[in-house]
């Protein structure tokens, strides 16, 4: 178990902190937080098993936002002194001031227990920072080296994403954490050009993003030798693959694909502020609005979609969120119905009465310490059968229809209800049995429609933790890493596209 | 205890070059940003939140002898003090000793000091909004005795960037850069409009205006008509226009046309430079000096790909036609990607971009009185690729999408999901206006200095209906 990083704590985090809070008060705030952050991040990527840049990056700053005459008010900056601190919590004050004129609705926030100066830390091994810079490179290299020494693969990319952020927050109810959290995100993607025609395609590995180390690149978690030797095999076979004949089709949709529809169809549509309209000038509103709660079907019956900070290895996972709200798991959806949303403390506390519950479930996230917390996502994950099917039985149960494997394009409309979506590889189903894979494929539905068509989840064995580092929200613009946990599942009678159509040709 | 002390950016500047120079480095580029900014949010006709940052970015491009070549370590910090300076540069001079040599290595770009190097930066603060604050209070009351709900957001912020380098260049340069996006909805919800606009100081925008422009855009909701999926004329506002060809911009990349796996490569190798994309006398043209887009006239790069290279920070950039008279005339590279595949030039790339018609004029009000049938869209959203071969995209109709009878627009429609690529729609586009400053509703708060015309495309690919509203 990894301890706190030394050079975080050897940071004056508690001085700054009581200076800005005190500060925050004594110019009359109701409420006042500080976050002490740094998030340090490398971003390595390989051209044909060339090194084309390697980037080591450090975020180090504070924020204090406050409550002040019913209003927010936020502020930042990087110099890490008790001058600094205090000048922060004056700004915030003063921001407040200045928006109160056009602010109509009191901040209230929802109660939550004091935590007086607990620390947690993430489930991993490795710290990626602790690895030389040429080991990862060189195993970035191996790998791209064997895609491209495989026949038909003509250009390989390798891409590894490793971040490791260390958090201090203290708010004037008393309560104060320090955290730490790691993440990587690695992918390789195995191109194939035909010299001739000048058709080209791809097949980039599954792996997940997820929380956890280094140790995650070398075999844990993710069997990267069996996913590396089997690609160019696949990118052969989708080249040589016919074009998909439009149509409705029974699909068996892999978690490697699955967990990007749930994140957009259902992670999205439950955040509280996207249906309170919060996020109507920019990401979107949702369908499943509040007066829906617990009577809107979101889908079949055996639909049980959960929300939580707590998975271990999740990349929303954490012990506290960014108003000192403990990790908890919740229901959204159950048998089938709307039962809850995601939120933070202020809607908790406004919505309280529709909600059935006086507590924020702890969404609140900031992606750095420049930016305000909003509501950002929980893991939202899909939960298995618990003596359900294999993916091969499930694919037994369809005549005719397609087993979709791996994400690629995604798309979806401003209140979550048409959404679009590809894959890396499309498998042709003929009477219970996998029959090659097709091209052109895209499924087109409407989100309760779709989880309305799930006819069965596949059991414990198929569960796979999906997720995203760049899930993208609020204005300004900030960047959420997210995971979705989900079986294989069977959907009826779905909409499937020809791209190649569709674009007229 | 020591107090550490904030370097201005000139001394990091200096002060990062002599300690890598000392730590055995070849050669040094070191990049320090001051960022200020500010914005507000509103959402159902109040102010939701609201912020005033400042940033610091250094980025210390150290260099070594590797060999017969020269690998290249970069190291990126929020800030630095005068005591963490030293660690930051000897990180970079060590991830440059720990690596192979660089593919895309050059000389650094050799200059000199440029005007204003001694200036302190600029920036700006919450009183960029002194005027428009008031009105913006203003504008979301009036919406709310009138029964229509306002959300938006406004962004304003000042980079100064300084570059040194140990081959003498010394180049400030500081850029404001700011935007309002504006989305109104019907008391029930149903109806949704939006406006935006980039400006680089606030000066020209006006919340009253915007807000009237979204009432009238609400008023031709009056009557709504559902109008089934389908190929249909269809006239894209230039924030439409520019929501799509700003996804073309970023596929000019010329390495991955020389790799066969772009819409730009040809069959059996190469680019399709010197090809016609367009019959029209269609040009893409970016420059840093566009007036009203201008935006840093030298490369700057804190990372190697595609057509950057940290190696050529520093380098000039100059007007670059992308498409010229419907012919795909250059694609973006560095120094090393020009040689690498033999491009005609090196052209970098430039955060700008204006897409013009030869000969076109008017505006969309003048396609709509021209257009029988047809759609009249507000923005688009939620653009992804879904065949990098053709630059199919997919995506959605946002916040206003009307009907165009006889001249007029007479109803507002339901939404739809599009599958086009912006390739061939330069190609099948019938009419065109005149080109002007455009805000993209999808890539608008990344990448707002855009210029383009408003374009009726007589068979735009309709795939679905949205329910979204």
């Amino acid at each position: 178990m990894p301890d706190l990083d030394e050079s975080f704590l050897a940071l004056p985090r508690h001085e700054l902190a009581a200076a800005a809070l005190q500060r925050a008060k004594d110019l009359g705030a109701s409420f006042a937080e500080f976050r002490l952050e740094r998030i340090r991040s490398e971003s390595i990527s390989l051209r044909d098993g060339v090194l084309e840049n390697a980037g080591d990056d450090e975020d180090l700053g504070l924020a204090v936002r406050v409550i002040h005459d019913g209003t927010w008010g936020f502020a930042a900056a990087v110099a890490l002194t008790v001058d600094s601190a205090v000048q922060v919590a004056e700004q915030a004050v003063n921001l407040a001031q200045v928006s109160r004129p056009i602010n109509t609705e009191p901040i209230e926030l929802a109660d939550e227990p004091v935590y007086d100066d607990v620390t947690w830390i993430s489930s991993y091994e490795v710290d990626p920072f602790n690895v030389p810079r040429a080991e990862k490179v060189a195993l970035l290299a191996d790998y791209s080296r064997r895609l491209l020494a495989a026949d038909g693969v003509t250009h390989v990319t390798a891409h590894v994403t490793s971040v490791h952020e260390c958090k201090f927050y203290a708010n004037s109810e008393g309560t104060s954490y320090t955290q730490q959290r790691v993440r990587v995100g690695p992918s390789l993607q195995a191109v194939a050009v035909d010299a001739e025609t000048g058709r080209f395609d791809t097949m980039r590995t599954c792996a997940p993003p997820a929380g956890r180390g280094w140790e995650y690149l070398t075999g844990t978690g993710w069997d990267w030798d069996t996913e590396l030797a089997s690609i160019p095999g696949w990118l052969a076979e989708k080249m040589a693959a016919p074009s998909v004949e439009p149509g409705r089709y029974d699909v068996v949709v892999d978690p490697t694909n699955l967990w990007l529809t749930i994140h957009e169809s259902i992670g999205h549509a439950t955040e509280l502020d996207r249906a309170l309209g919060y996020e109507a000038n920019y990401a979107g509103t949702s369908f499943a609005t509040l007066d829906q709660l617990g009577t809107l079907k979101y889908g079949s019956p055996i639909m049980h979609v959960t929300g939580d900070r707590t998975a271990e290895h999740g990349l929303s996972t954490v012990g506290y969120d960014d108003e000192g709200v403990a990790g908890q798991q919740w229901d959204l959806v159950k048998d089938g119905i709307l039962v809850g949303y995601q939120v933070d403390r202020r809607m908790a506390k406004v919505n309280e009465d529709v909600l059935g519950t006086p507590r924020s479930n702890g969404c609140a996230y900031a992606d750095s310490s420049g930016h305000i917390p909003i509501q950002r996502m929980a893991n939202v994950s899909l939960q298995p059968a618990p003596d359900g099917p294999s993916t091969e039985e499930l694919i037994s149960r369809v005549k005719n229809g397609i087993y979709i494997v791996g994400d690629k394009s995604w798309s979806i409309d401003m209140q979550r209800y048409n959404f679009q979506f590809t894959g890396q590889r499309f498998f042709k189903i003929t009477d219970g049995k996998l029959d090659g894979q097709l091209r052109d494929v895209a499924y087109q539905a409407t989100t309760t429609e779709f989880w309305g068509s799930m006819e069965a989840v596949g059991g414990p064995q198929t569960y796979l933790l999906g997720g995203a580092l760049n899930c993208g929200k609020a204005q300004p613009s900030q960047s959420g890493a997210v995971t979705h946990g989900c079986p294989s599942a069977l959907f009826r009678d779905v909409n499937i596209l020809n791209t190649t159509q569709e674009a007229g040709r | 205890m020591t107090i550490a002390i904030q370097l201005t950016p000139q001394d990091t500047v200096e002060q990062a070059l002599e300690l890598a120079a000392a730590a055995g480095a070849e050669g040094c580029v070191v990049l320090v940003a001051e960022t200020s900014s500010a914005n507000l949010r509103w959402a159902n006709n109040t102010l939701t939140t609201n912020g005033a940052m400042r940033g610091t970015s250094v980025t210390v491009i150290a260099t070594v002898g590797a060999g017969e070549g020269t690998a290249v370590g970069v190291v990126s910090r929020s800030s630095v003090t005068d005591t963490t300076l030293r660690d930051v540069v000897d990180a970079a001079v060590a991830a440059a000793r720990d690596s192979e040599p660089a593919e895309d290595a050059r000389p650094l770009v050799a200059g000199t000091v440029g005007p204003g190097w001694d200036d302190e930066a600029d920036e700006t603060s919450v009183n960029v909004y002194a005027k428009f604050a008031p009105a913006l209070g203003e504008a979301l009351s009036r919406a709310g005795r009138e029964g229509r709900w306002l959300y938006g957001f406004a962004d304003h912020e000042v980079v100064t960037l300084y570059v040194g380098s140990s081959a003498g260049m010394r180049l400030r340069h500081s850029l404001p850069r700011g935007f309002v996006s504006a989305t109104g909805k019907s008391c029930d919800l149903s109806q949704s409009a939006w406006a935006g606009a980039a400006t680089r100081d606030f000066s020209d925008i006006d919340p009253l205006a915007l807000d009237a422009e979204l009432t009238r855009r609400l008023g031709w909701a009056t009557r709504t008509v559902s109008v089934d999926a389908g190929r249909h004329p269809t006239i894209l506002p230039p924030a439409a226009v520019a929501d799509l060809t700003t996804y073309l911009f970023w596929t000019l990349d010329g390495r991955d046309a020389a790799d066969g796996k772009s819409p730009f490569s040809k069959p059996g190798g190469g680019s399709r430079i010197g090809e016609v994309l367009s019959p029209h006398p269609v040009s893409l043209r970016s420059d840093p000096q566009l007036p009203g887009l201008e935006t840093f006239p030298f490369a700057v790069a804190r990372s190697s790909g595609g057509a950057s290279s940290v190696f050529d920070n520093g380098l000039t950039l100059t007007a670059t036609d992308w498409i010229r008279g419907g012919k795909l005339e250059n694609l973006m590279h560095s120094r090393f990607t020009a040689d690498l595949t033999g491009a005609p030039a090196v052209t970098p790339a430039i955060d700008n971009y204006v897409l013009s018609v030869d000969g076109a004029s008017g505006s969309v009000d003048d396609l709509v009185a021209g257009l029988d049938h047809g759609l009249l869209l507000t923005c688009l959203w939620y653009i992804r690729v879904v065949d990098p071969q053709t630059l199919l995209v997919t995506g959605l109709t946002r916040d206003g999408v009307y009907l165009v009878e006889n001249g007029e627009v007479t109803a507002a429609v339901n939404n739809f999901r599009f599958n086009e690529s912006p390739i061939d729609l330069l190609s099948r586009f019938t009419a065109a206006g005149a080109t002007v400053p455009s805000f993209s509703r999808e890539w608008g708060d990344d990448f707002s200095r855009t210029a383009t015309p408003p374009l009726l495309v007589p068979d735009f690919n309709m795939s679905t209906q949205s329910q979204a509203s």
